[in-house]
């Protein structure tokens, strides 16, 4: 290996420890705020980019129909809670929410022309309709296992990402897709060519990191979720609902999953199942983090990158052992260093 | 009908099974056989030790590739190929190499907390499946094809009619056997992981060793598993043993009911039939070919995870009600008893223990002793840092500085379990009782160390003398504290003085010579406090040392030989009861200071 080879392979192990990083702290935030292990992260992945994909391809996405369906499940749910507490009036904004906001998106992909658009339209309006389901899906699975253990939550998030993988195959089908390039401007630094989309992934990231730690430390909304994070129960004394800190962790998830695969799909080919395996490598990203820091996770989310980039060059078929067999080193570390001591009740 | 009539109702459906079905049911139930076993070892890990793994699919592949590989190389070293010879001698070799696979991962996962080990379980599960597919020695993705039949008493099982028996022989002693081991002194300390490790620990349990137990347990029983498929394939490639089976394996176990051995049978029967029929039905309605049979599988897990936690055999149970299956306690010989220090010797020492949580300091030069036949009260405030001397004592918890003695020997610094096994037995301020469990149950975990049953032993019911002992021992604590009407009753269902009063039985069940009372008396009504003063009067005065932590002032000062007053982590008093009350640093801080 020369050095040029060196660098090609450092530059995509950034360029993919840049997503996983983003996904890692992700669900660290999510994590600290509801305890809930969110595996189905790396179906919004997937969503983001095929739901881009079928804007420039014509096509009416099947986010669509799954927006317009969680909403619909949900307001039933809504209706029927409704029903039984006699409390009809706090209905009219769930339903707004739940059935007006996707009929709203189904008009404007309907009545509009996506395809016609301009890049930036159609990622916001692939955003529009990813994001949301975020909050849907904490409405419909983990709302009403408030108090379940960890381990319950966790079964849940497998069984959530199997219903999305599944209803991912339905909508989008078997074949993946690749969209075009943000920029297809590229530089030489140092004899080695970098793409104009490399830099938009590092360069997104890196702003989005920002912007969360701004959101995290100087706005109210990011301060409340802290406050969930640190003492739940503290938190809803102080006025901050547990439901609506967990529905924001989710929007904030399912926001950061969408956009990663925004940013990936040009450079490589997203299929419907693509994003478990992406987010898998946020999660040993995250568990490098213990699951609760988020510049450790960022940290690993590069070193997860790097090894995967290099090992794909020395012992390609062996890659993806090589980078889930990282978590066994990391987990006895995280054995060694931590002391779990029993709360009492 | 009795429980044993269903059974054997069951047992005769399954022995005609193969005489009148076709073929393609038989092939189904086959399937079901060889999923349950693997069901089962998630019972074991998850319904009942609170654990849970999405990696048992990787183990049913080591015990599938292990003997594939063996029975289908040629030119092995000589060391090994002797145990290529016979499906048979590859059975033990696929159940040692997972069990070996597994007690690794199990070492540097298992101590971790709760959600750690099945995430980890998913890495390597993942990690192994690729592992599979990438070594050329096992075939890579085409895997190993040509693996010999198993033969029995001259038969070669290539028929999935025969086959049939095998694998249904293995799942009913599998089933046979995880019933025997969970009505056991060591299924009674795997069922107590779920209370907790700090009680467990405090009974004499060694947590670590019953969670890899289970672990270890459930991957022999998923390489079993693995060796019937491949004889019964006569192929093996990866796909059977990728993550999403895994996860299914969970989900047959958690759908069936995963705190119940019959429940591993249902969830894989179900599931199996299910996945059958909606792959040919999901792909006719959508159009399109793919396994859609995952999105319905994830809606009805996360449905029953909402409406029916513990599974549908619990739901099912309710709908086929059984006659009454109360046990009666037989009477069995006594249990081994300790030599008890002599009256007036001091049994426990506290000696300037100090206990610092970062800045704050929760106990400060704190020095006691007790002495056999003696009750020591500790009172003080709330917050004095009454719990943090017991947590010391007891080995919950090390003391910054300073020292424990306890029957001559040092023992600040020693898990809780050898302090337990030393003869210090305790209560807990916060009743940890397992709810589910029978009182009897519950106090015969008290027990533990006085037995020596293993895991084998338990289940194969070689050690049913001693149980009947350890169970008898528990009957006899249980009467002597009173509450002898309950003794078949869940602990969950007592009021909260009587979950307080199976507390102290199960510590006496221990065969202390210390005890350690943390507030027994709280929630006691008055007849039941004046009992529960009777019952200590009395252990005080066959020899045992008590150290009671109690609110209730009239209660300790009628009965305590000596008081020990703290506040603020330190000793303020000490003495006679008469003389503790009379203290003016005791009253002040009490009822605060006049100025």
């Amino acid at each position: 290996m020369d050095l040029q080879i060196a660098l090609l392979l450092s530059q995509d192990g950034i360029v993919n420890g840049a997503i996983y990083a983003l996904l890692a702290l992700a669900l660290v935030l999510v994590f600290a705020v509801t305890r809930v292990i969110f595996i189905p992260q790396g179906e919004f992945v997937a969503f983001g980019a095929l739901t881009l994909a079928g804007f420039q391809a014509g096509k009416v996405p099947g986010t669509l129909w799954l927006l317009i369906g969680l909403g619909a499940a949900i307001a039933i749910v809504e209706v029927v809670i409704a029903m039984r507490s006699g409390a009809l009036r706090r209905l009219t904004s769930a339903l707004g929410w739940n059935l007006g906001y996707p009929a709203v998106a189904a008009a404007v992909v309907f009545l509009g022309e996506p395809v016609s658009w301009p890049l930036f339209v159609q990622v916001v309006l692939a955003l529009a309709m990813v994001v949301p389901l975020g909050p849907m899906v904490y409405r419909l699975a983990y709302q009403p296992l408030l108090s379940a253990s960890v381990l319950v939550l966790l079964i849940v998030s497998v069984a959530v990402h199997l219903t999305l993988v599944g209803l991912g195959l339905l909508f989008f089908g078997a074949e993946g897709s690749r969209t075009p390039a943000f920029s297809e401007a590229s530089f030489e630094i140092g004899g080695v060519v970098v793409t104009g989309q490399t830099l938009w992934v590092v360069g997104a990231s890196a702003v989005l990191i920002v912007v969360l730690y701004l959101f995290f430390e100087r706005s109210l909304w990011g301060k409340a979720l802290r406050a969930t994070a640190i003492n739940r129960t503290g938190a809803r004394l102080m006025g901050i609902s547990s439901t609506q800190a967990g529905k924001l962790s989710f929007v904030l998830a399912a926001a950061i999953g969408a956009l990663s695969g925004i940013l990936i799909a040009p450079i490589t080919t997203v299929y419907y199942d693509t994003g478990f395996l992406i987010g898998l490598k946020g999660f040993v990203a995250a568990i490098v983090g213990g699951l609760a820091s988020y510049p450790i996770a960022a940290a690993g989310a590069i070193l997860v990158g790097l090894l995967e980039s290099f090992s794909s060059f020395w012992a390609s078929a062996f890659k993806e052992v090589i980078v889930f067999t990282l978590i066994i080193p990391v987990l006895v570390w995280r054995s060694l260093t931590t002391r779990h001591v029993e709360e009492e009740e | 009908m009795s429980a044993r009539n269903w059974v054997v109702a069951f047992l005769a459906l399954l022995a005609l099974g193969p005489l009148v079905l076709p073929e393609f049911h038989i092939t189904l139930l086959n399937y079901i056989g060889l999923y349950a076993l693997v069901a089962l070892g998630l019972v074991l890990l998850t319904g009942v030790g609170g654990l849970t793994s999405f990696g048992q699919a990787a183990f049913v592949g080591i015990g599938a590739y292990t003997s594939a590989y063996l029975t289908t190389t040629e030119g092995l070293p000589d060391f090994v190929a002797w145990v290529g010879v016979s499906p048979w001698l590859t059975l033990p070799a696929a159940i040692l190499l997972t069990v070996a696979v597994a007690a690794v991962l199990g070492l540097l996962t298992l101590r971790l907390s709760g959600h750690y080990l099945p995430l980890g379980t998913i890495a390597w599960g993942m990690s192994l499946y690729f592992l599979f597919g990438n070594v050329s020695f096992l075939g890579g993705h085409t895997g190993v094809s040509g693996i010999p039949a198993i033969s029995l008493f001259g038969v070669e099982l290539k028929d999935g009619r025969y086959f049939y028996y095998l694998i249904w022989l293995m799942v009913l002693a599998a089933l046979w056997a995880t019933q025997n081991l969970l009505d056991s002194r060591e299924g009674r300390a795997i069922r107590a992981l779920k209370g907790g490790a700090v009680m467990a620990e405090a009974m004499g349990v060694d947590t670590a060793r019953s969670k890899l137990v289970i672990f270890l347990i459930a991957a022999a029983f998923a390489a079993v598993s693995g060796w019937l498929y491949a004889h019964l394939q006569r192929f093996v490639n990866p796909t059977p043993f990728g993550l999403h089976i895994g996860i299914e394996y969970l989900f047959m176990a958690v759908i069936g009911g995963a705190g119940h051995v019959w429940g591993a049978l249902l969830g894989a029967g179900l599931i199996t039939i299910l996945k059958q029929w909606l792959q040919d039905l999901l792909p006719r309605i959508f159009g399109a070919s793919g396994n859609f049979e995952i999105i319905v599988f994830g809606l009805l897990m996360i449905f029953v995870l909402h409406r029916a936690r513990d599974g549908l055999w619990p739901v099912i149970r309710r709908l086929a009600p059984l006659r009454g299956a109360r046990r009666k306690v037989e009477s069995a010989g006594p249990l081994g008893r300790r030599t008890k220090p002599a009256a007036g010797s001091v049994v426990l020492e506290v000696k300037d223990a100090v206990k610092k949580f970062g800045g704050l300091t929760a106990n400060n030069h704190m020095s006691l002793s007790v002495r056999a036949g003696e009750i020591l009260a500790l009172i003080g405030p709330n917050g004095a840092g009454k719990s943090t001397l017991f947590n010391l004592i007891t080995g919950v918890d090390p003391p910054t500085a300073g020292e424990v003695h306890f029957l001559g020997g040092r023992v600040d610094g020693l898990a809780s379990r050898e302090i337990a096994r030393r003869g210090m037995s305790r209560t807990f301020q916060h009743v940890r009782l397992l709810a589910t469990m029978s009182v009897l149950e519950n106090v015969a975990i008290g027990a533990h160390l006085r037995g020596g049953g293993g895991v084998m032993a338990a289940a194969l019911r070689l050690e049913r003398a001693e149980e009947g002992r350890l169970l008898a021992e528990a009957a006899r604590q249980i009467e002597r504290v009173g509450l002898a009407e309950h003794v078949f009753d869940a602990a969950g269902s007592l009021a909260l003085g009587q979950q307080r009063t199976v507390e102290i039985a199960r510590a006496l069940a221990a065969d202390p010579s210390l005890l350690l009372l943390d507030e027994p008396a709280a929630g006691l009504r008055y007849l039941e406090k004046q009992a529960l003063a009777e019952l200590l009067g009395r252990l005080r005065d066959e020899g045992m040392g008590i150290l009671l932590v109690e609110h209730d002032m009239d209660f300790v000062m009628g009965l305590a030989d000596r008081v020990v007053v703290m506040e603020f982590g330190e000793k303020i008093a000490e003495g006679l009861p008469e003389e503790v009350q009379g203290n003016p640093d005791v009253i002040e801080a009490y009822l605060g200071g006049v100025d």
